[in-house]
């Protein structure tokens, strides 16, 4: 994935000149091959307020750990990088209005990190205008299913629709073939609908009724009787702020005697499993984009992005076990920004003239070893579709831990094509 | 001068003073006026109703949504180009407020903004609830390659700020223009004293219906306008906050003054644009800034600029 820095002659005789300066900054020593040694600067689009500021907060920390990793490494191309975060409020408008502002007032490289959907759709036709490569970090299937454009990718994390379709081998096998789903009413809980509709109808399973559950709702208690009797799945999927009434209120219903119960961990995520009532979760199973808690098997690449990161082996804070991670998302941050490395690297990037071999750099990548820049697994990267392919996981509660019982390979999680941006021109 | 001169000389200056501005502001704050200029639009529009007839809505993002909606929905999935994509987005706009008007004007005060805001919570809704066609809550974006006029990319700094330019004048000055018409002079009679204004004989039921339509037309027009303008369409614009922003403006720039919504969106629009390069607690910020105007400026800027130095402001 990375490059040696290259060093020629014009760098060594600008190194030269510029030497002076740099020996004379222990700080800046480690650049000194850099053809210019002003930062390479990175716009990150922060969910700090609004509803995604539980993300934000935890994509902001792995995003220093990650910039701190690259900059001790000698930073990109041999400059040192900059994170110029600016606040989007997780709304849409803000969120355009803030890549226009790293594009024209900071002066950014490039833009990155945004997750929720709605804030990647609304600014991405910005990212387009203003020419500058835009890395999210939403696991939206907006990316992949070409509704965006070229300037947008989604390297880092996978998509909701491979997610989705690679725990129905699972779910059918395991957990049984008579599903009922139980979403939030709106495009995040309709991708789950059909998504996994049809990934559980290929394996020969059925969903038996689909729950919607409008998005103000703030009891659940009359969606209940609706899961018909022979349920052996029930497939549940939330997110807001009423997901713990929601779970709480599903175990009240179905008390001890409840059928197979799956979910995705969306609906937890930054929420402590030892919360009171959620004591019901034990022996029920989940979908983890990366295993909150470290496992038995875990891997030594994990184990350095976790002390990193500085979240300790129950996905808390290190310094507040109360501050519970999100675990499941947040390596994405890190491995977008190796990613952007890489591709920065690949494509000898030196300033914005350089940002449509970037995207090309990147659009060329294939395969990401598991690695220290790969963390969560191994991946799969399909430049047409500018949408990265990789493990997930499924965990049981087990004493209150996530205990992973399953991962799935790579071609579980893969579909056909639906768009190839590297035909539309930049 | 007379007052119908010197009006026509602020608003004419005022124009003449935003072109001069598209041209020599740098890139990136040519983008914010920009925006600035379309979502003084939709004060504009809101100020017709809350600002001249004193009627507060709470549901205005429904009418700036209709339009948005019906505009990006018409290019998205109809394939039309923008201008009669623009015109059916008026249309719906128009059309969503008349119907509103019809039934929430049965009610006053208190009544009125609740009969709004449960109208706008329910467009809302509507919006999520065809989310196969609407994008619900995630929306659409509109393709770059169709948003333009006549072989001019809207998507091209300098285009754009000038269609948003000429979307806000056109509001401004029919607004303007219509307020020294009688039809104004009665909205503002209603505001004052709508028994009175009953009692000369004026059809008040009809001069409001016209005002909620008129401005709910324009506050349309400028979800039109967004939505071709930056490509995106979605269902947050059409979320309590986006009826609330309008309110927040009018009263920020001077409610019942031409120009007020233009300066409070600009202020409103700077404030968090500054203050969130300082603190993620920008808002708090924004909040105290309000409570200051509120405090000291109970008219608003404009609405004080007159009350103290120039009486004449429209």
């Amino acid at each position: 994935m990375t490059k040696a820095l290259k060093t020629t002659r014009r760098t060594l005789l600008k190194g030269a000149g510029a030497g002076g300066l740099l020996a004379a900054s222990p700080l800046l020593g480690r650049f000194a091959s850099a053809q210019s040694a002003a930062p390479i600067k990175i716009g990150f689009q922060q969910h700090s307020t609004g509803i995604g500021a539980a993300y934000g907060r935890w994509y902001g920390r792995t995003t220093e750990a990650a910039l701190k990793m690259i900059n001790d490494a000698g930073g990109i191309n041999g400059r040192p990088v900059e994170i110029i975060a600016e606040d989007d409020g997780t709304d849409p408008k803000r969120g355009a209005e803030v890549v226009e502002k790293f594009s024209n007032q900071h002066g950014c490289d490039v833009a990155y990190g945004t997750l929720f959907s709605h804030v990647v759709i609304g600014s991405a036709p910005a990212a387009g205008e203003q020419k500058i490569p835009y890395f999210v970090v939403s696991e939206g299937h907006h990316v992949a299913s070409g509704a965006l454009n070229r300037y947008t990718l989604q390297p880092g994390i996978t998509d909701v629709k491979s997610q989705v379709q690679a725990m129905a081998p699972y779910v059918s096998e395991n957990l049984g073939k008579k599903v009922t789903m139980i979403f939030p009413d709106f495009a995040f809980g309709h991708d789950h609908r059909d998504f996994f509709t049809a990934a559980i109808e290929a394996q020969g399973g059925e969903v038996l009724e689909h729950i919607a559950v409008p998005p103000s709702e703030t009891s659940f208690t009359k969606y209940f009787p609706k899961i018909p009797r022979e349920t052996e799945v029930l497939y549940h999927v939330m997110v807001g702020p009423a997901v713990l009434t929601f779970v709480k209120e599903l175990g009240e219903f179905f008390g001890p005697s409840s059928p197979a119960i799956f979910g995705f961990i969306d609906s937890l995520e930054a929420v402590d499993l030892a919360s009171p009532g959620l004591e019901f979760l034990e022996g029920t199973y989940f979908w983890e984009g990366n295993p909150r808690y470290a496992q038995a098997d875990q891997t030594e690449y994990d184990k350095a992005y976790r002390a990193a990161v500085g979240v300790d082996e129950n996905g808390a804070s290190v310094s507040d076990p109360s501050d519970v991670s999100t675990y499941a998302h947040m390596f994405g941050c890190w491995e977008t920004l190796h990613i952007i490395k890489a591709g920065m690297e690949a494509a000898d990037y030196q300033g914005p003239d350089d940002r449509q071999k970037l995207i090309e750099a990147v659009e060329a990548m294939t395969d990401m070893p598991e690695s220290m820049e790969h963390p969560q697994g191994p991946k799969l990267f399909n430049g047409k579709t500018h949408q990265v392919f990789g493990v997930q996981y499924i965990s049981r509660v087990e004493n209150g831990r996530l205990v992973k019982v399953h991962t799935t390979s790579i071609d579980d999680t893969l579909y056909p094509d639906e768009v190839d941006y590297t035909t539309q021109s930049f | 001068m007379n007052l119908d001169a010197r009006s026509v000389a602020l608003h004419l200056g005022l124009i003449a003073v935003l072109i001069v501005l598209g041209f020599v502001l740098p890139t990136y704050h040519q983008g914010n006026l920009a925006r600035i200029l379309v979502l003084a639009t939709y004060a504009v529009g809101y100020n017709v109703l809350f600002g001249y007839t004193g009627l507060l809505s709470l549901g205005h993002a429904m009418f700036f949504a209709a339009g948005m909606y019906g505009c990006g929905m018409a290019m998205h999935l109809g394939g039309l180009t923008v201008i009669p994509a623009f015109v059916i987005g008026l249309i719906c706009a128009a059309a969503l407020s008349a119907v509103v008007a019809l039934l929430a004007l049965r009610t006053i005060g208190v009544a009125f903004m609740i009969v709004t805001l449960m109208f706008a919570q329910s467009v809302y809704l509507t919006a999520l609830y065809l989310g196969e066609w609407t994008g619900g809550d995630e929306g659409f974006v509109i393709a770059q390659a169709t948003r333009q006029i006549a072989g001019y990319a809207l998507t091209e700094p300098l285009t754009r700020y000038f269609a948003a330019l000429t979307l806000f004048a056109v509001a401004l000055l029919i607004t303007a223009r219509m307020m020294q018409m009688s039809f104004g002079r009665v909205l503002i009679g209603v505001r004052e004293n709508e028994e009175r204004t009953r009692m000369l004989g004026y059809d008040v039921f009809r001069h409001k219906l016209g005002a909620v339509i008129i401005s709910g037309t324009i506050a349309g027009a400028a979800g039109a306008g967004y939505a071709v303008l930056f490509g995106y369409v979605g269902a947050t614009f059409a979320s309590v906050q986006y009826s609330i922003f309008p309110l927040l403006w009018v009263l920020l720039g001077g409610m019942g003054t031409t120009i007020g919504p233009l300066i409070g969106v600009a202020f409103m629009f700077y404030l968090i644009d500054y203050a969130s390069g300082v603190t993620n607690a920008y808002m708090l910020i924004a909040g105290a800034a309000l409570v200051l105007l509120t405090l000291f400026a109970r008219a608003g800027i404009v609405g004080e600029i007159r009350n103290r130095w120039v009486p004449w402001l429209p």
